[in-house]
């Protein structure tokens, strides 16, 4: 490594230090912290961020222990969701906003907490999926993470309403790492929410989340970054599957300078189901790039991946799905859709769906189209008296819908219908 | 029938050798082996080249040292020696020979082994052919035919000495010498290949076509290949090639260009069927072949390819689409078996408006190969109106081969419809449970099927090549069905 990039890695780390969790002495941050010697800055010679510059993410100067002081945040809240609240603000947990009533079967706690509190839970699988080895991203925060949650749900139990975590910056140039742990034991079933909102100024937030479903468990997650137009995000999600467990993700992505998601997952039992859907709206300049990796180690399971992306503007949209079937996983069943529609010729659309299969008798398939809006469909609203701008919204939503109409949450597909007919508007 | 099972199915493939394995014994002269700028400035003092190509071969040269293999491909091979290479051999004596009669009787009978018979050809099949052995030209047929029309066709060393202007016009624009690691090598070492010439608005008569022969033990062949259609011009190419056996790692580093003028049409076919090494993966051809094509205004390229041989293959046929309405097309079907790698697929880059192209690539694995398709879809800011339909399938016998798929796509304009489908799976049980029902027994049944999922792209093929693919199919996959 030359030495302006040795000094420029460690100026970005040294944003870091004060606020680490120096009380952790777990495996993975000594792991990490010794990959970190090594790891450089990702670039687009490297094949996993051929699209993505991070220089935005690098060349930003951060500021300091942001102090806060928020009281309201209704308008972040899911309307009717009457959800078990996590708040973070600029990565420091907050008690006074969060709304945790402990019920049977079901631990939510702060990640620092968990740390001291429930050791060998925390041993066991902290650090145990992420890719703090080789991911420059995931190593700085295995290294730096400051807070985030912990979640264990016992065996059997079904937790009664959803748990919704909700992360907020509110600084002129925050830069943190959230770490959370979630443990499903068998068939237990929870949701999960996790939003990202910004309150005022811009923000970096390196995000990393294991996740563990253990046999026969149900885990619907639901991922919602709506940050500020300056914002940047690198979200890594590692998620091990158990035999017939369900794993289903949708992340929207509506807003934010930069937004990475990088989606790892293990299905390592038989008769698994894995959904990943996702939808981005993007405009300005905007940088979204969906990375999915689906590793079907065992026979039997299912898997379906549909990725939307709108992009108006100059903004762009990547998509990387991997699908890699083993010569184990017999009677795989892989889907993997990436759509995406221009609304101007300054968009780019980035698609890159691959296919690794090493078993024969499987099922996988995997498609991708980019185009504009329908003109002929436009044409024949507007012969039926819709105004263009009205069809224009509706050809949009209809297009939006596929991922939409996945949410099985009411009052959360209704909060993103109207932020979406908003946009468009 | 009936008590045929998969596990006979199999052992009959593995057993299975090389139909196309022998070793011509003809004299050769050889350079001294390994690779210097001596070696290059013998290569081009033997052919006799002006001093503009040897310059050319030099600095392709020097920017190869700097180079570095690549290593993205879906691949796995022990690194070539490039010093323990002979980058010069020609058959001697070169003696000028008017008719069949004078050609050396052992490469006649070589020919005929392979089924391609030149007596045949040019008597019935209506095809001239510039057949290059072991890098030199030794035999072109039909040239007075094509002269009458101004078609030039002959070999790449003949072209530099007749007609250098063209050559030094179009040699190295559509695949620049700095363009990767081979094709830097290639430029600076290439011995020989085909030139071919259509002059505006002809359409050419015949198929054009040459075979492509590794013969010398150890002797890489550079070749390389230049076609010019000029405006309104017509051509169809055919590029076919064997390999006889051998036990060390052969290198196969061809360079092709394409040229289509306005409102020419190329059209290029390549069956390649070099050695693929035996079951252990022994011997077998590298085969890393850049091919390119450029179209101008009205222009179009079709690639067709049906790739069965090489241990190792890494090769994306790409068409530029430049020209407004230009068109390019590429049609594959790649079959791996035993330990063969293919990493192969296709670059479709869209610069001129209402420009279209078709992907359709088929790929079969078998036995214990690797066969990837990879692919690059580019619609640039300008290209209004611009169109792709892409279609990759795979077929997977057992579960110790691979099939993998890396299409990247990249859209910079809201009109382009871009549309990309993928799938992969292995033979319907169903499906030959219905050969069977009807007498049809399994080994025929998937056959059958096979060139069935093929048919898109052996539809492709001119007559003169389809009947050798689909003998090529039939005889890769022997057995290795299950």
């Amino acid at each position: 490594m030359s030495v302006v990039l040795e000094d420029k890695k460690q100026a970005f780390l040294a944003n870091f230090v004060a606020k680490s969790a120096d009380k952790d002495s777990s495996i993975a941050k000594q792991e990490a912290l010794k990959a970190l010697e090594n790891l450089e800055f990702p670039t687009t010679r490297d094949e996993y961020w051929k699209y993505t510059r991070v220089g935005k993410i690098t060349n930003a100067n951060y500021s300091q222990s942001p102090s806060f002081n928020v009281s309201d945040i209704s308008r972040y809240l899911v309307e009717g969701l009457g959800a078990y609240l996590v708040v973070f603000v600029n990565g420091f947990f907050s008690e006074e906003l969060s709304e945790i009533s402990q019920a049977k079967g079901i631990t939510i706690c702060p990640i620092a907490k968990a740390r001291k509190e429930h050791v060998d839970e925390f041993d066991q699988h902290f650090g145990r999926l992420s890719k703090h080895e080789s991911q420059f991203f995931s190593a700085v925060n295995t290294v730096y993470n400051t807070n985030g949650v912990y979640l264990n749900i016992e065996k059997n139990s079904v937790v009664d309403k959803p748990i919704h975590m909700i992360n907020l910056t509110d600084a002129a140039n925050a830069a943190y790492n959230p770490r959370n742990l979630f443990i499903v034991e068998e068939n237990a079933e929870v949701t999960i929410i996790n939003s990202y909102e910004t309150i005022s100024g811009s923000s970096f937030t390196n995000s990393t989340t294991e996740i563990y479903v253990n046999e026969g468990a149900t885990v619907d997650s639901y991922i919602l970054q709506n940050q500020s137009e300056t914002s940047k995000q690198v979200n890594e999600i590692d998620v091990v599957q158990k035999a017939n467990s369900i794993y289903t993700a949708n992340t929207v992505t509506l807003n934010g300078e930069l937004v990475r998601n990088n989606y790892n997952i293990e299905v390592k039992g038989q008769g698994c189901k894995t959904n990943l859907y996702g939808l981005c709206l993007t405009s300005g300049n905007q940088h979204i790039d969906n990375h999915t990796i689906i590793d079907h180690i065992e026979p039997n399971c299912e898997s379906n991946e549909v990725y939307i992306g709108v992009l108006d503007d100059s903004s762009t949209a990547v998509f990387n799905g991997k699908v890699f079937v083993r010569s184990e996983a017999q009677k795989t069943n892989a889907y993997q859709q990436n759509k995406n529609m221009l609304l101007t010729d300054d968009a780019s659309a980035y698609s890159k769906p691959e296919l690794e299969i090493y078993a024969d008798d499987v099922k996988c398939s995997h498609g991708s189209t980019t185009g504009q809006v329908d003109e002929e469909a436009i044409f024949y609203l507007r012969t039926r008296g819709v105004s263009e701008l009205n069809a224009r919204k509706m050809m949009i939503r209809a297009f939006a819908n596929e991922i939409l109409e996945n949410i099985k949450i009411d009052a959360l597909r209704a909060v993103l219908e109207s932020k979406i007919d908003e946009r468009f508007s | 029938m009936g008590k045929y099972t998969e596990e006979q199915l199999e052992k009959e493939l593995e057993t299975q050798e090389y139909k196309y394995g022998f070793v011509t014994d003809i004299e050769t002269e050889k350079a001294p082996i390994g690779l210097s700028e001596d070696i290059i400035r013998l290569i081009s003092a033997k052919k006799n080249e002006p001093n503009w190509l040897l310059e050319y071969r030099l600095k392709a040269y020097k920017a190869w040292l700097t180079m570095e293999e690549p290593e993205w491909a879906h691949v796995n091979y022990p690194k070539v020696d490039f010093q323990d290479i002979y980058y010069y051999a020609a058959p001697k004596p070169k003696k000028q020979l008017d008719s069949l009669d004078e050609v050396d009787s052992e490469l006649l009978e070589m020919y005929e082994k392979l089924g391609i018979s030149i007596d045949e050809q040019k008597k019935l099949s209506n095809v001239a052919v510039d057949i290059v052995m072991d890098s030199v030209s030794v035999k072109t047929t039909f040239q007075d035919t094509l002269a009458k029309l101004g078609i030039i066709f002959g070999s790449f060393s003949d072209a530099v000495q007749n007609h250098p202007e063209l050559v030094k016009k179009y040699m190295g624009t559509i695949v620049p010498y700095t363009d990767n690691y081979y094709a830097a090598l290639n430029a600076a070492v290439f011995t020989d290949g085909s030139f071919c010439y259509i002059p505006k608005g002809v359409r050419c008569p015949m198929e054009l076509s040459t075979y492509f022969r590794i013969n010398e033990a150890q002797t890489g062949q550079f070749e390389r290949t230049l076609v010019v259609a000029d405006q309104g011009s017509y051509v169809s190419y055919l590029e076919g090639c064997t390999a006889p056996m051998r036990d060390e790692n052969q290198l196969h580093a061809a360079v092709v260009e394409l040229v289509a003028l306005d409102d020419a049409e190329i059209k290029y076919s390549t069956v390649q069927n070099w050695y693929p090494g035996d079951k252990e993966g022994k011997g077998g051809i590298y085969n890393f072949v850049t091919k390119r094509g450029l179209c101008e205004k009205n222009a179009k390229i079709s690639w067709t390819q049906v790739e069965t041989g090489s241990s190792v293959t890494w090769k994306y046929p790409s068409c530029i689409l430049k020209g407004d309405n230009s068109v390019g097309e590429f049609y594959s079907v790649a079959v791996t078996n035993n330990l063969q790698q293919a990493d192969t697929g296709t670059k479709m880059l869209h610069l001129g408006k209402n420009t279209k192209s078709t992907i359709i690539s088929k790929g079969v694995s078998a036995g214990n190969s690797q066969n990837s398709y990879r692919g690059l879809v580019k619609i640039n800011k300008n290209a209004i109106n611009a169109r792709n339909f892409s279609q990759c399938d795979s077929l997977l016998m057992g579960n110790k081969c691979g099939a993998h798929t890396f299409p990247y796509i990249e859209v910079d304009n809201k009109s382009a419809k871009v549309e990309h489908e993928a799938t992969t799976s292995k033979i319907g049980e169903d499906q030959i449970f219905y050969c069977n029902q009807r007498g049809i027994d399994t080994e025929s049944a998937i056959k059958l099927i096979v060139n069935g999922y093929a048919k898109d792209v052996l539809n492709q093929l001119p007559m003169e090549f389809a009947v050798e693919a689909q003998k090529l199919l039939a005889i890769s996959l022997e057995g290795s069905v299950g």
